[in-house]
């Protein structure tokens, strides 16, 4: 375990040596930045507009008291979606997407010989290929928290209203009631955290891949679960110290 | 030229490389040859400096790979050139791009150079026209040429080669191998090669190292190698029985 966790450290290190020129950093980022984020927009709208409006109609069916005002109900929404479901969930389904992702290219990239190929012409093939991954994860990861709690608190709307079950007038009054500004600051902390995490485990279960197909999918589905505990442990540190 | 000078390297107890030495002279052929497991593409790592060795030392005309800084050893990498077992080209990149990328990575050459330069490679390989294509669009054949292509753009001192004839037919195989002597001869490179296919030993070694259990047992040319009396190397070249035919007729 302690080794594991040296060799990732080491490999962290590796990243900022010997670096190549900031032009080439700059159009791999930006490659990355499509890759990474714009490519898990759809996947990240469908599920927030979704778990929004679950949230929304089981928190309305399990507030059964008459003394709960109904605003209460988007009020929970909000919180929930801002504090949890936009940054911890949302990361927690793109460590399955974008972490299987990275690990699988660059498995397959290992075992094909590809990063021999640029390490024998004098490039650091960690620096090179993890680096842009890394800061398109810390970019757009919390752009994509963002996104993820303005949806999530749409599909509440949506479903509260569209089903009846509250009024538009109190859900808007609900998700203005006792607003704290900061949650949207943890919420940003938390994906910012998460997008390092699973992009640098992805990165250094993939980049230390040796045999052949078979241990391809085999670091990739390491990479997700590796990748799911880190965010959920970083969750837990993280309410700790910002709550 | 480049010298190997008793390299050792053992992976878990396990002595892969037990000080070998040789020497790969310019504008030569060099072919390490032996049975599959016995460290061939090991030396290769090792000189490449992919693995590092535990003793010895490669030197590139005179250069020691293994120490010095960094920059210096930046610069030998500059002059080699590498053509892996695969082909080991980008997958998301066109064959132009793969062929170009060391250029735009190690050089500040203007872009119609560069391309230039590219499209030059991909003629000599016989590959003009395909510069579009993906590496999943092409045969075997054709990635290694574009793999060769790769490796001769930065006009390489050294050039490597890792199982040119891999999965190959044996018709895309000899044109490979006359692609790499005809690139050895034209560049005056100092060629490595790495097989264990008998007709490139015979039609193209100028210089051959034989390789057993991680030893060096043998070395000389294709004119000799047939003379060989040392019984591993007679296994390893005989197994093939229209060479037991050929040696036959020749002592005959």
């Amino acid at each position: 375990m302690f080794s594991i966790v040296g060799r990732y450290l080491i490999f962290l290190g590796k990243l900022f040596t010997r670096r190549e020129t900031f032009k080439v950093y700059w159009n791999r980022f930006l490659d990355e930045c499509l890759n990474i984020g714009i490519s898990s927009i759809f996947i990240v709208a469908i599920v927030a507009v979704f778990i929004g409006a679950v949230t929304c109609v089981q928190t309305r069916a399990n507030l059964v008291s008459p003394l709960i005002p109904v605003y209460i109900v988007s009020n929970i929404v909000r919180d929930m979606t801002l504090l949890e479901l936009s940054s911890t969930f949302m990361c927690v389904v793109l460590a399955g997407k974008v972490g299987s992702n990275i690990a699988g290219e660059l498995g397959t990239m290992k075992i094909t010989e590809q990063i021999d190929a640029l390490e024998v012409m004098g490039i650091n093939s960690a620096s090179y290929l993890v680096l842009p991954k890394l800061l398109a994860s810390i970019f757009t990861f919390p752009l994509l928290a963002i996104l993820s709690g303005f949806l999530g608190i749409m599909g509440g709307y949506l479903a509260g209203t569209l089903t009846g079950i509250i009024t538009p007038e109190d859900y808007i009054y609900g998700i203005r009631y006792s607003f704290i500004p900061f949650n949207v600051f943890i919420a940003i902390i938390k994906a910012f955290v998460f997008g390092f995490l699973i992009s640098t485990i992805s990165a250094f279960k993939g980049y230390y891949t040796s045999g052949g197909a078979l241990e391809v999918g085999q670091a990739s589905t390491a990479a997700v679960t590796n990748s799911c505990i880190a965010v959920l442990i970083a969750d837990y540190l993280l309410a700790e110290l910002l709550t | 030229m480049i010298e190997i000078k008793h390299i050792s390297k053992s992976f878990n107890d396990r002595q892969v490389l037990d000080n070998v030495s040789g020497t790969f002279k310019k504008g030569q052929t060099s072919l390490v040859i032996g049975a599959s497991g016995t460290g061939k593409s090991v030396l290769l790592k090792c000189m490449l400096d992919l693995v590092r060795p535990e003793k010895g030392a490669t030197l590139y005309d005179g250069r020691d790979f293994y120490i010095g800084e960094e920059e210096d050893k930046k610069n030998i990498r500059r002059e080699m050139g590498v053509l892996f077992q695969g082909g080991a080209l980008f997958d998301s990149q066109t064959v132009h791009n793969n062929v170009q990328f060391p250029l735009d990575m190690l050089t500040e050459m203007p872009e119609a150079e560069k391309r230039d330069r590219v499209e030059f490679c991909l003629q000599r390989v016989g590959l003009e026209g395909t510069g579009n294509r993906m590496p999943s669009e092409i045969s075997g054949g054709m990635k290694k040429r574009v793999g060769i292509a790769r490796a001769i753009v930065m006009n390489p001192k050294y050039l490597f080669c890792d199982e040119p004839n891999s999965g190959l037919d044996p018709l895309t195989s000899i044109k490979i191998d006359e692609l790499i002597k005809e690139i050895t001869e034209e560049y005056k490179t100092t060629t490595v090669i790495i097989t264990h296919d008998m007709n490139s030993v015979l039609s193209i070694g100028d210089y051959i190292m034989f390789l057993y259990k991680g030893k060096k047992l043998w070395e000389g040319n294709s004119q000799t190698i047939l003379d060989t009396t040392i019984p591993e190397l007679e296994e390893f070249v005989f197994s093939n029985k229209a060479l037991t035919k050929m040696r036959a007729e020749k002592r005959k």
